[in-house]
């Protein structure tokens, strides 16, 4: 190309189509577990049939004379690993059995078939020991973690919040429940890992599903005795994720220590349905006591969030379940705590909106049953608490438009159409009501990001960072930002992600990865532009860098979002139907309409998914998760999902990165569970305060 | 997966004789319910003899004026046949409620009969369970109860039958036409599935080797009414609750005629006599659909899990009767 290139149609705002949609549809986007590798071998798991106990001898003769086993892994014979830092990937160093399910040996055979098989003839006899899975809000082993995820104070405490309880003309007081929830990513969690054979010299190759090669090699690479460059991770296209794929699980060291043993052939492992069950994350149950005060005029004046939850003996993880209290209303007293229960659990990990999902479910739905108890409307009681400043930093927002999300979800709803409070409308046998419910989501500043953009010879730009795609769109919206932040057009940019060789970053996660890519390679092409002009040489080349976040520590940084809902309750049955949904949303420049329009209607039907269907049944006797496949874990069906208006205010952040941008992954989910529950509660009268609501629930109870 | 040998069977003589060569040789057909339990270690034939493909595939009038439906059609196929979407509307509601298209394209008419309870205990091969392994315990008894039974359960086993097909065929007085070593046989659909007692590993009366070869609904009079209610936990893709399938004939407000059978509420679909008893000769009014309801559902014995059946079932009842008879006076 010569001369300067032609000025770019300005790509953000452009409704795109996925880039890499034609390869899906047509299945030539090679997923994990089909990437074309040389003479693979297969992996099945040997999985602990008890929750806590020692394993006291394994007996893999039967399994090792099936023909077609090449070998079986237990913890006698696994290869050491490196690291003792993390219990939840201390795979076959020792006899101890932490969970339900935990991995106790492998067969690596010809067939997944035969390993299969074989697995079934491991025979393992245990020593059991007593064991604990059931959580309660008065278990005597409960303790205040340090801090709660990722880095958050435990608890927070402003004022006199007994006493202004006390003195206040309306009050709720009441305790909500979540269940332990699973991520059921459609395409499960799959590793592919060749150790390189005696006579070659390349690193170790993982083909990889997962949320962020860079995090994912960091935890790994020491773990398995290796310097970063050694092992090398692919992990082009994600068939979702959900948080279940931040972090490296027990599989991947499972899979790298069974690759070990026979250097030079690739190993292949695919978690079952039922093996994600138990290997794979959850998401902590809840029990969560809300209270809140208000004048008579609506105006909270304490706002007190407790939360119980648990967490793996073996490895904490504090879910911050009250910290989106902390932000949503002003309210001059105001305490927030967590505490956690160890109990025999897999490892809890995050999940679709962590902390605001289950916590907002809970705030909103005693919002709710505040302004009933004041006789108000419940958009009003929002709009009259909302807060100047950010209510415990006492920092400014960079922007918070949740008034306007409220107002014009009400308008595009109908909600000034709808019956009283408490009276919902009857449509024959359906009994009819409308709900709502406010939502945010942070806008977290992360680190360590870097980004290489080369010149081509043909003219165009390679864009590569260590990115990733779940599903989302990042393929298709990061390319619009560099070629915006390039001032080329689209089909000028060679976006490269998903690739541990490529300059590291963050994962996705937290709603951030857009965000935090976004900002890396606009730092990039800057840094190309200022060097090498708009007509670089072939070859021209630069890596930029992150920079650091001005307004962290200067700005409250957060999303919002007013979601509505339409429940119709059968009077006969109790099954309930969500015919529709509107969802308005202050998350910044949209970057790409279409994907982000996805995003946040997927999110809406996660929340959908949290209030009607999804729960993980845990049998106290056995320790594992009763209904664990897609017949007994229930997510919406398209059946089930009715009619989610979904828009978002034409407001630009200014402040939290140069696009303009906030995350969009998940502020859907959050609010939407609790907009439901309370459009069930005016349908019907009956207060559901532990999702989730399943018919029987209903059925005889509505006035 | 355990090796097992493979057979397709090219008629019904050779399917039979091969079966019953093989103690542990069993059928398969859509393979649906079957190859998901070859995979889970619930069972493990040494021999698969395939049927899928023999020529019982078809849907044929009777001479006194019945269906037969060949065991090999398939879900969809009988749900979308004129005649059943006529004269037997809640057959083809009851399908269409069931599974999802593509589970319905391959499922079969034997298979569906025979298709397994969806225990969660039972589907685990790491939890007890009398049926999967008689003897062992039943582990839903003080376990997960939500979707177990209500109506003639034991103190082995509180399972449910899980098919949707299975009831209006129990309303209808279907009948199970059957092949085996010596000879053919009929059974009357509502004899054909078992309640657990003491020996809850056996689901149906079949005996080893024996085929299903097709099914025989009898003739309903031209002024019945039939409809199929299906309670479940989404709008589509989940196990019934309860469902009721039920069949009404009213002339001059009274009711002539009634068949109703219930899913999701035992051991087999579960023919509701006592309530028909009731209704014969009753006024078509909510309130004796209400007593037949409750007549029928004096029995139950819910656990604490499944109690909200005994309520669910009552109410979809009295719902389904109402509507028909409203329709019937229209
Ligand atoms: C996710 C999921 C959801 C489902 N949801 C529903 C639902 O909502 N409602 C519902 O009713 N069903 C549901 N089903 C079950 C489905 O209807 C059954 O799996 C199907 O009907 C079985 O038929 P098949 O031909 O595939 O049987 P197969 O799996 O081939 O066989 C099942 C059993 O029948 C035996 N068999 C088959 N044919 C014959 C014959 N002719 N003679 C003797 N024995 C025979 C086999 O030996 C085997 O034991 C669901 C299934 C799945 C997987
Ligand atoms: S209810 Fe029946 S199938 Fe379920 S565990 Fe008990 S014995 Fe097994």
């Amino acid at each position: 190309m010569t001369g300067t290139p032609p000025p770019a149609p300005a790509e953000s705002g452009r409704p795109r189509e996925r880039l890499d949609g034609p390869a899906k549809v047509a299945g030539r986007a090679p997923y994990a577990y089909e990437q074309p590798v040389e003479d693979p071998l297969f992996l099945f798991p040997v999985r602990s049939t008890i929750a806590r106990g020692r394993v006291r001898w394994v007996d893999t003769e039967e399994a090792e004379a099936v023909p077609g086993v090449v070998a079986v892994l237990t913890h006698l014979n696994a290869p050491r690993l490196a690291s003792r830092d993390d219990l939840e990937l201390w795979v076959l160093q020792d006899d101890e059995v932490r969970h339900h399910g935990q991995f106790v040996g492998a067969v690596i055979a010809g067939t997944p078939e035969v390993a299969r098989h074989a697995a079934s003839l491991v025979k393992v006899e245990y020593q059991r020991e007593w064991h604990d899975v059931v959580l309660r809000a008065d278990h005597p082993e409960r303790y205040r973690p340090d801090h709660v995820n990722p880095s958050f104070d435990t608890d927070t405490s402003h004022g006199d919040v007994d006493g202004a309880l006390a003195d206040a003309a309306a009050t709720v007081d009441q305790t909500y429940r979540t269940p332990v929830q699973h991520h059921v990513p459609m395409e499960p969690h799959t590793t592919v890992v060749r150790w390189p054979g005696a006579a070659d010299l390349g690193a170790v190759a993982m083909y990889d599903s997962n949320q962020g090669v860079s995090p994912i090699r960091k935890v790994l690479a020491p773990l398995l005795d290796l310097d970063p460059e050694q092992l090398w991770i692919h992990s082009p296209h994600v068939g979702g994720a959900f948080g279940s794929k931040a972090s490296p699980k027990a599989h991947h060291v499972l899979t790298a220590l069974a690759a070990r043993l026979v250097p030079g052939r690739p190993v292949k492992c695919a978690l079952t349905r039922q093996q994600m069950f138990g290997n794979a994350g959850h998401r902590t149950p809840t029990i969560q006591r809300v209270r809140l005060g208000a004048d008579r005029r609506g105006r909270l004046t304490a706002i007190a969030h407790d939360v119980v939850e648990h967490t793996a003996r073996f490895k904490e993880f504090a879910e911050q379940t009250a910290v989106a209290t902390r932000t949503m209303y002003a309210a001059e007293h105001r305490r927030t705590t967590h505490r956690l229960v160890p109990l025999d659990v897999p490892a809890p990990v995050i999940m679709r909106a962590p902390g605001e999902a289950p916590g907002m479910f809970a705030l909103e739905s005693a919002m709710d049953e505040l302004a009933v108890a004041l006789g108000m409307d419940p958009v009003e009681l929002r709009i009259r608490n909302e807060p100047d400043a950010d209510p415990e930093s006492g920092l400014p927002f960079s922007t918070r438009h949740l008034a306007r999300c409220l107002r014009e979800g009400a308008t595009r709803f109908g909600w000034a159409d709808r019956p009283p409070a408490g009276q919902g409308r009857r449509d024959g046998d359906w009994l009819v009501g409308v709900g709502m419910a406010a939502s945010t989501y942070p806008l977290f500043p992360q680190q360590g990001s870097r980004a290489r953009i080369r010149a081509l010879p043909d003219g165009r730009r390679q864009v590569e960072i260590a990115a990733s795609d779940l599903g989302t769109g990042t393929w298709t919206a990061l390319t619009q930002i560099a070629a915006d932040a390039l001032a080329v057009p689209a089909e000028a940019v060679d976006l490269v992600i998903g690739d541990s060789a490529l300059p590291a970053t963050v994962g996705a996660g937290g709603s951030s990865g857009l965000s935090i890519w976004g900002t890396t390679v606009v730092a990039a092409a800057r840094a190309f532009r200022d060097r090498h002009g708009d007509d670089p040489p072939a070859g021209a080349e630069v890596v930029g860098e992150l920079p650091e976040n001005t307004a962290v520590g200067r700005y409250a940084l957060h999303a919002f979002g007013a979601q509505f809902a339409e429940v119709r309750v059968d009077a006969v049955t109790g099954e309930i139907r969500v015919p529709r949904m509107v969802g308005v949303f202050d998350v910044g420049r949209v970057i790409n309409p279409r994907t982000a329009r996805s995003q946040l209607m997927g999110g809406m039907t996660m929340g959908l998914s949290m209030a009607l269907h999804e729960e993980s049944v845990v049998d106290p006797r056995f320790g594992h998760v009763v209904n664990g496949d897609y017949a007994g874990y229930h997510i919406p069906t398209n059946a089930d999902v009715g009619d989610i208006d979904v828009s978002w205010l034409d407001e630009p952040d200014p402040l939290y990165n140069p696009m303009g941008s906030k995350g969009i992954g998940e502020i859907g989910i959050v609010g939407t569970a609790a907009a439901v529950a309370n459009a069930v509660w005016h349908a019907t009268g009956v207060r559901v305060r532990d999702v989730p609501i399943t018919p029987d629930r209903l059925l005889g109870r509505h006035r | 997966m355990i090796p097992f040998d493979y057979h397709r069977a090219t008629d019904v003589e050779d399917a039979v004789r091969t079966a019953t060569s093989r103690p542990d040789a069993t059928y398969l057909a859509g393979g649906t319910n079957l190859v998901d339990h070859l995979r889970l270690g619930i069972t493990s034939p040494s021999l698969l003899v395939d049927v899928s493909r023999l020529p019982f595939d078809d849907i044929d009038p009777l001479p006194d004026g019945g269906v037969r439906v060949g065991a090999g059609v398939r879900n969809s196929d009988l749900a979308a046949h004129p005649t059943i979407r006529r004269d037997y509307p809640m057959l083809a509601a009851a399908l269409l409620a069931g599974a999802s298209w593509q589970l319905r394209n391959l499922a079969t008419t034997g298979g569906n009969l025979l298709q397994r309870t969806r225990c969660a205990y039972f589907q685990n091969p790491a939890t007890p369970c009398n049926k999967r392994e008689p003897g062992s315990g039943c582990s839903a008894l003080a376990g997960w109860q939500r979707h177990h039974a209500i109506l003639g359960a034991s103190e082995h086993c509180v399972a449910v039958h899980p098919s949707d097909m299975a009831v209006p065929l129990a309303a209808l007085d279907a009948t199970v036409r059957l092949t085996g070593a010596h000879g053919d046989r009929g059974v009357p659909l509502t004899a054909f599935h078992r309640l657990p007692g003491d020996e809850p590993r056996r689901d149906t009366v079949l005996e080893h080797g024996e085929l299903i070869t097709a099914v025989d609904l009898p003739r309903l009079p031209p002024t019945t009414r039939s409809a199929y209610r299906k309670v479940r936990d989404r709008a589509s893709y989940a196990f019934a609750l309860v469902s009721v399938a039920a069949a009404l004939t009213v002339t001059d407000g009274v009711v002539r005629d009634v068949r109703i059978a219930l899913g999701g509420v035992a051991h087999k679909p579960w023919r509701a006599t006592r309530a028909e008893e009731t209704l014969r000769g009753a006024d078509a009014r909510p309130a004796s659909f209400r007593a037949a309801a409750e007549a029928e559902l004096a029995e139950a014995e819910p656990l604490p899990g499944s109690a909200f059946k005994t309520t669910m079932a009552r109410e979809a009842l009295v719902s389904v009767l109402t509507g028909l008879a409203e329709e019937g006076a229209r």
